[in-house]
Protein backbone atom coordinates (compact mmCIF):
# COMPACT_ATOMS: atom_id res chain seq x y z
CA UNK A 1 0.00 0.00 0.00
CA UNK A 2 1.30 3.40 -1.00
CA UNK A 3 -0.88 6.20 0.31
CA UNK A 4 -1.09 9.77 -0.96
CA UNK A 5 -2.80 12.56 0.96
CA UNK A 6 -5.56 14.27 -1.05
CA UNK A 7 -5.94 17.87 0.17
CA UNK A 8 -9.56 17.94 -1.02
CA UNK A 9 -10.71 14.63 0.50
CA UNK A 10 -8.54 15.44 3.51
CA UNK A 11 -7.35 11.88 3.95
CA UNK A 12 -4.77 9.39 2.73
CA UNK A 13 -5.85 7.42 -0.30
CA UNK A 14 -4.44 4.52 -2.25
CA UNK A 15 -1.99 5.41 -5.02
CA UNK A 16 -4.16 3.57 -7.55
CA UNK A 17 -6.71 6.40 -7.32
CA UNK A 18 -4.27 9.07 -8.55
CA UNK A 19 -2.69 10.10 -11.83
CA UNK A 20 0.35 12.37 -12.28
CA UNK A 21 -0.15 15.18 -14.77
CA UNK A 22 3.32 16.66 -15.17
CA UNK A 23 5.00 19.80 -13.93
CA UNK A 24 3.01 22.24 -11.79
CA UNK A 25 3.01 26.04 -11.65
CA UNK A 26 3.24 26.56 -15.42
CA UNK A 27 1.83 29.98 -16.15
CA UNK A 28 0.14 30.55 -19.47
CA UNK A 29 1.46 33.71 -21.13
CA UNK A 30 -0.99 36.54 -20.54
CA UNK A 31 -0.97 37.54 -24.19
CA UNK A 32 -0.16 34.53 -26.42
CA UNK A 33 -0.30 36.68 -29.55
CA UNK A 34 2.59 38.77 -28.26
CA UNK A 35 4.84 35.74 -27.61
CA UNK A 36 7.79 34.92 -29.80
CA UNK A 37 7.83 31.39 -31.23
CA UNK A 38 10.52 30.49 -28.75
CA UNK A 39 8.58 31.74 -25.73
CA UNK A 40 5.42 29.96 -26.86
CA UNK A 41 7.35 26.77 -27.63
CA UNK A 42 8.94 26.86 -24.18
CA UNK A 43 5.55 27.29 -22.57
CA UNK A 44 3.99 24.50 -24.60
CA UNK A 45 6.64 21.82 -24.79
CA UNK A 46 9.59 22.39 -22.48
CA UNK A 47 9.49 21.02 -18.94
CA UNK A 48 11.96 20.90 -16.06
CA UNK A 49 13.51 17.58 -15.22
CA UNK A 50 15.25 18.26 -11.93
CA UNK A 51 17.18 15.83 -9.81
CA UNK A 52 15.67 16.44 -6.40
CA UNK A 53 12.69 18.58 -5.48
CA UNK A 54 10.01 18.78 -8.15
CA UNK A 55 6.53 20.34 -7.98
CA UNK A 56 4.00 18.30 -9.90
CA UNK A 57 0.34 18.41 -10.80
CA UNK A 58 -1.65 15.32 -9.83
CA UNK A 59 -5.31 14.44 -10.12
CA UNK A 60 -7.40 12.34 -7.75
CA UNK A 61 -8.85 10.53 -10.75
CA UNK A 62 -10.93 7.92 -8.92
CA UNK A 63 -12.10 10.06 -6.05
CA UNK A 64 -13.00 13.71 -5.93
CA UNK A 65 -11.55 14.16 -9.46
CA UNK A 66 -9.85 17.40 -8.40
CA UNK A 67 -6.34 18.52 -9.32
CA UNK A 68 -3.75 19.35 -6.67
CA UNK A 69 0.01 19.86 -6.42
CA UNK A 70 2.61 17.49 -5.07
CA UNK A 71 6.16 18.28 -3.96
CA UNK A 72 8.17 15.19 -4.71
CA UNK A 73 11.82 14.21 -4.51
CA UNK A 74 12.69 12.66 -7.86
CA UNK A 75 15.69 10.87 -6.34
CA UNK A 76 14.00 9.10 -3.44
CA UNK A 77 10.44 9.31 -4.89
CA UNK A 78 9.39 10.62 -1.50
CA UNK A 79 6.29 12.82 -1.52
CA UNK A 80 7.11 15.71 0.80
CA UNK A 81 3.77 17.51 0.74
CA UNK A 82 0.54 17.92 -1.21
CA UNK A 83 -1.28 21.23 -1.49
CA UNK A 84 -4.20 22.74 -3.32
CA UNK A 85 -3.85 24.60 -6.59
CA UNK A 86 -3.34 28.30 -5.96
CA UNK A 87 -1.42 27.73 -2.74
CA UNK A 88 2.35 28.19 -2.64
CA UNK A 89 4.44 25.12 -1.75
CA UNK A 90 5.83 25.09 1.78
CA UNK A 91 8.78 22.95 0.76
CA UNK A 92 10.98 24.03 -2.12
CA UNK A 93 14.55 23.31 -3.16
CA UNK A 94 15.46 26.73 -1.77
CA UNK A 95 13.69 26.27 1.55
CA UNK A 96 15.48 22.96 2.03
CA UNK A 97 18.79 24.58 1.10
CA UNK A 98 18.31 27.34 3.68
CA UNK A 99 17.32 24.68 6.23
CA UNK A 100 20.65 23.10 5.52
CA UNK A 101 22.41 26.37 6.30
CA UNK A 102 20.67 26.36 9.65
CA UNK A 103 21.67 22.75 10.19
CA UNK A 104 18.15 21.36 9.92
CA UNK A 105 18.65 18.94 7.07
CA UNK A 106 20.31 15.63 7.77
CA UNK A 107 20.89 14.49 4.20
CA UNK A 108 23.19 17.44 3.52
CA UNK A 109 26.09 15.41 2.17
CA UNK A 110 24.16 14.15 -0.87
CA UNK A 111 23.62 17.70 -2.11
CA UNK A 112 20.21 16.75 -3.54
CA UNK A 113 18.30 19.56 -1.97
CA UNK A 114 20.27 22.28 -3.69
CA UNK A 115 19.17 21.01 -7.08
CA UNK A 116 16.80 23.54 -8.56
CA UNK A 117 17.94 26.26 -6.16
CA UNK A 118 19.40 29.50 -7.44
CA UNK A 119 23.15 29.89 -7.79
CA UNK A 120 23.16 32.43 -5.00
CA UNK A 121 21.61 29.97 -2.58
CA UNK A 122 23.97 27.20 -3.57
CA UNK A 123 26.83 29.60 -3.08
CA UNK A 124 25.82 30.41 0.47
CA UNK A 125 25.16 26.78 1.27
CA UNK A 126 28.27 25.29 -0.22
CA UNK A 127 30.55 28.29 0.01
CA UNK A 128 31.54 27.77 -3.60
CA UNK A 129 30.52 28.77 -7.11
CA UNK A 130 27.84 26.43 -8.43
CA UNK B 1 -21.67 38.78 -16.84
CA UNK B 2 -21.16 38.27 -20.54
CA UNK B 3 -24.01 37.95 -22.99
CA UNK B 4 -22.91 34.45 -23.87
CA UNK B 5 -24.05 33.08 -20.50
CA UNK B 6 -26.55 30.28 -20.94
CA UNK B 7 -29.93 31.51 -19.81
CA UNK B 8 -31.78 28.24 -20.13
CA UNK B 9 -31.66 24.65 -18.96
CA UNK B 10 -33.39 21.45 -19.95
CA UNK B 11 -35.70 20.27 -17.26
CA UNK B 12 -37.76 17.33 -18.39
CA UNK B 13 -38.98 14.07 -16.94
CA UNK B 14 -36.50 11.42 -18.03
CA UNK B 15 -38.88 8.69 -16.95
CA UNK B 16 -42.23 9.56 -18.50
CA UNK B 17 -45.27 7.27 -18.46
CA UNK B 18 -44.72 4.87 -21.32
CA UNK B 19 -45.69 1.48 -22.70
CA UNK B 20 -42.05 0.44 -22.72
CA UNK B 21 -41.14 -0.99 -19.30
CA UNK B 22 -38.10 0.50 -17.62
CA UNK B 23 -35.44 -2.04 -16.68
CA UNK B 24 -32.76 -1.97 -14.02
CA UNK B 25 -29.15 -1.95 -15.27
CA UNK B 26 -28.88 -5.43 -13.77
CA UNK B 27 -31.91 -6.91 -15.56
CA UNK B 28 -29.72 -8.45 -18.23
CA UNK B 29 -27.33 -9.85 -15.62
CA UNK B 30 -30.20 -11.51 -13.77
CA UNK B 31 -31.22 -13.32 -16.94
CA UNK B 32 -27.69 -14.14 -18.06
CA UNK B 33 -25.95 -14.91 -14.75
CA UNK B 34 -28.92 -15.70 -12.57
CA UNK B 35 -29.72 -14.93 -8.98
CA UNK B 36 -28.45 -17.33 -6.31
CA UNK B 37 -31.19 -17.74 -3.70
CA UNK B 38 -30.78 -16.54 -0.13
CA UNK B 39 -30.40 -19.53 2.17
CA UNK B 40 -29.75 -20.26 5.83
CA UNK B 41 -26.03 -20.43 5.03
CA UNK B 42 -25.91 -17.01 3.35
CA UNK B 43 -23.55 -14.74 5.22
CA UNK B 44 -23.88 -11.97 2.65
CA UNK B 45 -27.10 -10.83 1.05
CA UNK B 46 -27.15 -8.64 -2.05
CA UNK B 47 -30.16 -6.48 -2.73
CA UNK B 48 -30.56 -4.08 -5.61
CA UNK B 49 -32.50 -0.90 -5.08
CA UNK B 50 -33.13 -0.08 -8.70
CA UNK B 51 -34.80 2.97 -10.18
CA UNK B 52 -34.00 5.40 -7.40
CA UNK B 53 -33.70 9.07 -8.21
CA UNK B 54 -30.08 10.23 -8.41
CA UNK B 55 -29.27 13.93 -8.74
CA UNK B 56 -25.83 15.53 -8.96
CA UNK B 57 -25.66 18.99 -7.38
CA UNK B 58 -22.79 21.29 -8.21
CA UNK B 59 -22.07 24.77 -6.97
CA UNK B 60 -21.19 26.66 -3.84
CA UNK B 61 -21.85 24.80 -0.59
CA UNK B 62 -23.48 27.73 1.22
CA UNK B 63 -26.04 28.54 -1.48
CA UNK B 64 -26.86 24.88 -2.13
CA UNK B 65 -27.14 24.05 1.56
CA UNK B 66 -29.73 26.78 2.05
CA UNK B 67 -31.84 25.54 -0.86
CA UNK B 68 -31.54 21.85 0.03
CA UNK B 69 -32.44 22.51 3.65
CA UNK B 70 -35.57 24.34 2.57
CA UNK B 71 -36.65 21.65 0.09
CA UNK B 72 -35.56 18.39 1.73
CA UNK B 73 -35.47 19.41 5.39
CA UNK B 74 -31.84 18.47 5.98
CA UNK B 75 -28.58 20.03 4.87
CA UNK B 76 -25.47 19.08 2.98
CA UNK B 77 -22.82 17.03 4.77
CA UNK B 78 -20.32 19.39 6.36
CA UNK B 79 -17.22 17.23 6.04
CA UNK B 80 -15.60 15.52 3.04
CA UNK B 81 -16.50 11.85 2.50
CA UNK B 82 -19.64 11.90 4.62
CA UNK B 83 -23.35 11.70 3.98
CA UNK B 84 -26.50 13.06 5.56
CA UNK B 85 -29.90 11.36 5.57
CA UNK B 86 -33.44 12.16 6.52
CA UNK B 87 -35.02 10.45 9.53
CA UNK B 88 -36.15 7.25 7.81
CA UNK B 89 -33.05 6.97 5.61
CA UNK B 90 -35.03 7.22 2.37
CA UNK B 91 -33.26 10.34 1.15
CA UNK B 92 -29.55 11.03 1.39
CA UNK B 93 -26.95 13.54 0.29
CA UNK B 94 -23.32 12.55 -0.12
CA UNK B 95 -20.21 14.67 -0.49
CA UNK B 96 -18.42 13.75 -3.72
CA UNK B 97 -15.96 16.60 -4.15
CA UNK B 98 -15.61 20.15 -2.78
CA UNK B 99 -18.32 21.43 -5.13
CA UNK B 100 -20.27 18.28 -5.91
CA UNK B 101 -22.92 16.27 -4.04
CA UNK B 102 -25.00 13.19 -4.85
CA UNK B 103 -28.64 13.26 -3.80
CA UNK B 104 -30.49 9.94 -3.76
CA UNK B 105 -34.27 9.93 -3.29
CA UNK B 106 -37.00 7.32 -3.84
CA UNK B 107 -37.65 6.68 -7.53
CA UNK B 108 -40.10 9.07 -9.14
CA UNK B 109 -39.35 11.95 -6.79
CA UNK B 110 -36.31 13.25 -8.64
CA UNK B 111 -38.14 15.17 -11.35
CA UNK B 112 -40.25 17.15 -8.88
CA UNK B 113 -37.29 17.59 -6.55
CA UNK B 114 -35.16 19.06 -9.31
CA UNK B 115 -37.92 21.56 -10.08
CA UNK B 116 -38.27 22.55 -6.43
CA UNK B 117 -34.52 22.92 -6.02
CA UNK B 118 -34.31 25.12 -9.10
CA UNK B 119 -37.15 27.19 -7.71
CA UNK B 120 -35.45 27.51 -4.33
CA UNK B 121 -32.12 28.41 -5.91
CA UNK B 122 -33.82 31.01 -8.01
CA UNK B 123 -32.43 32.41 -11.17
CA UNK B 124 -28.84 31.29 -11.67
CA UNK B 125 -28.27 34.47 -13.65
CA UNK B 126 -28.81 36.66 -10.58
CA UNK B 127 -25.28 36.71 -9.29
CA UNK B 128 -22.03 34.98 -10.00
CA UNK B 129 -22.24 33.39 -6.56
CA UNK B 130 -25.37 31.53 -7.56
CA UNK B 131 -23.91 29.52 -10.41
CA UNK B 132 -25.03 25.97 -9.95
CA UNK B 133 -25.87 22.82 -11.86
CA UNK B 134 -28.34 20.05 -11.19
CA UNK B 135 -28.06 16.93 -13.30
CA UNK B 136 -30.41 13.98 -13.20
CA UNK B 137 -28.20 10.90 -13.44
CA UNK B 138 -30.84 8.35 -12.37
CA UNK B 139 -30.55 6.44 -15.62
CA UNK B 140 -26.78 6.21 -15.39
CA UNK B 141 -26.35 4.40 -12.14
CA UNK B 142 -27.91 1.93 -9.77
CA UNK B 143 -27.60 1.12 -6.09
CA UNK B 144 -26.69 -2.24 -4.58
CA UNK B 145 -26.93 -3.09 -0.90
CA UNK B 146 -24.72 -5.62 0.84
CA UNK B 147 -25.78 -6.95 4.19
CA UNK B 148 -24.64 -9.77 6.43
CA UNK B 149 -21.82 -10.70 8.74
CA UNK B 150 -19.32 -11.20 5.90
CA UNK B 151 -20.20 -8.13 3.83
CA UNK B 152 -17.10 -6.36 5.12
CA UNK B 153 -14.90 -9.32 4.25
CA UNK B 154 -16.26 -9.30 0.73
CA UNK B 155 -15.42 -5.60 0.44
CA UNK B 156 -11.92 -6.21 1.78
CA UNK B 157 -11.29 -8.54 -1.14
CA UNK B 158 -12.52 -6.02 -3.66
CA UNK B 159 -11.37 -2.54 -2.72
CA UNK B 160 -8.06 -1.08 -1.49
CA UNK B 161 -9.99 1.35 0.72
CA UNK B 162 -9.88 0.60 4.44
CA UNK B 163 -13.34 -0.66 5.45
CA UNK B 164 -12.46 -1.34 9.08
CA UNK B 165 -15.17 0.18 11.33
CA UNK B 166 -12.58 2.56 12.78
CA UNK B 167 -11.64 3.92 9.37
CA UNK B 168 -15.12 3.62 7.89
CA UNK B 169 -17.71 4.66 10.47
CA UNK B 170 -21.44 4.82 9.81
CA UNK B 171 -22.29 7.91 7.79
CA UNK B 172 -19.19 7.79 5.63
CA UNK B 173 -19.18 7.49 1.86
CA UNK B 174 -16.28 7.53 -0.60
CA UNK B 175 -15.65 7.26 -4.30
CA UNK B 176 -13.00 4.63 -4.73
CA UNK B 177 -11.60 1.72 -6.70
CA UNK B 178 -13.61 -1.48 -6.58
CA UNK B 179 -12.36 -4.49 -8.51
CA UNK B 180 -10.46 -2.20 -10.90
CA UNK B 181 -13.69 -0.37 -11.68
CA UNK B 182 -14.80 2.61 -9.67
CA UNK B 183 -17.88 3.17 -7.62
CA UNK B 184 -19.27 5.02 -4.64
CA UNK B 185 -19.06 3.03 -1.43
CA UNK B 186 -21.17 4.17 1.51
CA UNK B 187 -22.23 2.98 4.90
CA UNK B 188 -25.59 4.47 5.89
CA UNK B 189 -26.13 2.14 8.85
CA UNK B 190 -24.25 -0.29 11.06
CA UNK B 191 -25.09 -3.46 9.12
CA UNK B 192 -25.64 -2.16 5.63
CA UNK B 193 -23.21 -1.13 2.90
CA UNK B 194 -24.33 0.61 -0.27
CA UNK B 195 -22.56 0.53 -3.62
CA UNK B 196 -23.54 3.10 -6.23
CA UNK B 197 -22.52 1.62 -9.58
CA UNK B 198 -22.38 3.06 -13.03
CA UNK B 199 -24.73 1.35 -15.47
CA UNK B 200 -21.82 0.35 -17.69
CA UNK B 201 -20.00 -1.31 -14.77
CA UNK B 202 -23.11 -2.89 -13.25
CA UNK B 203 -22.89 -6.31 -14.89
CA UNK B 204 -19.14 -6.60 -14.28
CA UNK B 205 -19.44 -5.59 -10.62
CA UNK B 206 -22.47 -7.85 -10.11
CA UNK B 207 -20.57 -10.87 -11.38
CA UNK B 208 -17.48 -9.88 -9.38
CA UNK B 209 -19.55 -9.68 -6.19
CA UNK B 210 -21.19 -13.07 -6.84
CA UNK B 211 -17.76 -14.60 -7.43
CA UNK B 212 -16.22 -12.95 -4.37
CA UNK B 213 -19.26 -13.88 -2.29
CA UNK B 214 -19.40 -17.55 -3.34
CA UNK B 215 -17.46 -18.63 -0.25
CA UNK B 216 -19.99 -16.84 1.97
CA UNK B 217 -22.92 -18.47 0.10
CA UNK B 218 -24.05 -15.08 -1.16
CA UNK B 219 -27.73 -14.78 -1.98
CA UNK B 220 -29.55 -12.21 -4.08
CA UNK B 221 -32.70 -10.91 -2.48
CA UNK B 222 -35.10 -10.38 -5.36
Amino acid sequence: MFLIYCPHCEELREEEEFHPKGQAHIVRPADPEACSDEEWGDYLFFRDNPRGIHHELWVHAVGCRKFFNVTRNTVSYEILETYKIGEPPRITAESLASDEVQGKVQVASSGQQTVGATNATVETVKGEKA
Amino acid sequence: MSEQTATWFNHYDVRPQSEVPAESPLAWSYRKTGRPAVSQQSRVVLRERAMLGHLILRGGAIVLDEAVRRVLGFGLPGRPNTLTQDDDGQRSIQWLSPDEWLVIVPGGEEFALEGRLREALGDARDTAVKNYAIVNVSGGQTLIELEGECARELLMKSTPYDVHPEAFPVGKGVTTVFAKANLILRRPSEQRWELVLRRSFADYCYRWILDAGAEYAIGVDA
